[in-house]
């Protein structure tokens, strides 16, 4: 995972990049020719000093290596921003950043 | 005496377990568990696995959304590949709770929801797949009501199979 967060005034820019196959269930394998399963996050979950801020439920139709940017109000130099998602196969996976 | 080895045996155990759990337990006093706790049980499974638009729409509880030109999507008219198309959301509907992504033809046309609490601004840009050309729709919920915003995105490449 990756994260970049700006801070401008009191509004933190935060972007993120997360490394997933987000796999469709529609895909068949080149070589096998049999049907990769579905495999794909289904929750990411942002917090501001442990608060959570975003909370999202996805779908297989979000792009492979999901990209999201959000704008965190009240942010402060020092602050703490979190980021972490779940797939259906129950992995995880998260990633933290402190503001400056 | 016989008994002994067996004894020491589940004494061993219990102290594992203990230190595992005490493990966990730190991990969750330092908050490191908390966003992830009990995630997938909240995915909204009948509204995702929705095939149809309608079926979706009613899913997520949006039968009747009313159009609004106070959400802004942007979105490519042309996406030359279905499988990164960009979206971006903004939001002018005060007392936004949630954004709702919506690909109308892909085989499953519920993309994403995303909660909007009061800590970030009405705002959202990700990258979605689509299929085949149709409208990109946006609802945004706001109180008990539900709005929407629809672009057509003309897709050259579907990206959704293989």
């Amino acid at each position: 995972m990756k994260i970049r967060a700006q801070l401008k005034g009191d509004v933190a820019d935060v972007k993120v990049l997360m490394f997933h196959p987000m796999e469709t269930g529609l895909r068949k394998d080149p070589i096998t020719g049999d049907i990769i399963p579905m495999h794909f996050i289904q929750r990411v979950v942002a917090t501001l000093n442990g608060k959570t801020v975003m909370d999202a439920q996805w779908s297989q139709a979000v792009s492979k290596n999901p990209f999201v940017n959000f704008r965190i109000r009240g942010a402060k130099q020092g602050d703490k921003v979190t980021v972490s998602w779940e797939d259906n196969k129950g992995e995880k996976a998260s990633i933290e950043t402190t503001l400056n | 005496m016989d008994n002994l080895p067996s004894v020491n045996e589940q004494r061993r155990k219990c102290l594992r377990m203990l230190a595992v759990g005490g493990a966990w337990a730190g991990l969750w006093a330092a908050g490191l568990l908390q966003p992830l706790r009990a995630l997938a049980a909240e995915w909204n499974k009948p509204a995702f696995d929705a095939k149809a638009l309608d079926e979706a729409l009613k899913s997520i509880g949006a039968t009747t959304p009313v159009e609004s030109s106070q959400i802004q999507l942007k979105a490519p008219e042309i996406a030359e590949n279905g499988a990164i198309v960009p979206v971006e959301v903004t939001s002018g509907i005060p007392g936004t709770q949630a954004i709702y992504i919506i690909a109308d033809k892909n085989p499953q046309p519920l993309v994403a929801i995303f909660d909007i609490t009061p800590g970030i601004e009405p705002f959202i840009s990700t990258r979605i797949k689509m299929g085949e050309s149709s409208k990109v729709r946006v609802l945004v919920k706001a109180g008990d009501k539900f709005y929407v915003a629809t672009q057509e995105v003309k897709v050259t490449i579907g990206g959704c199979g293989g």
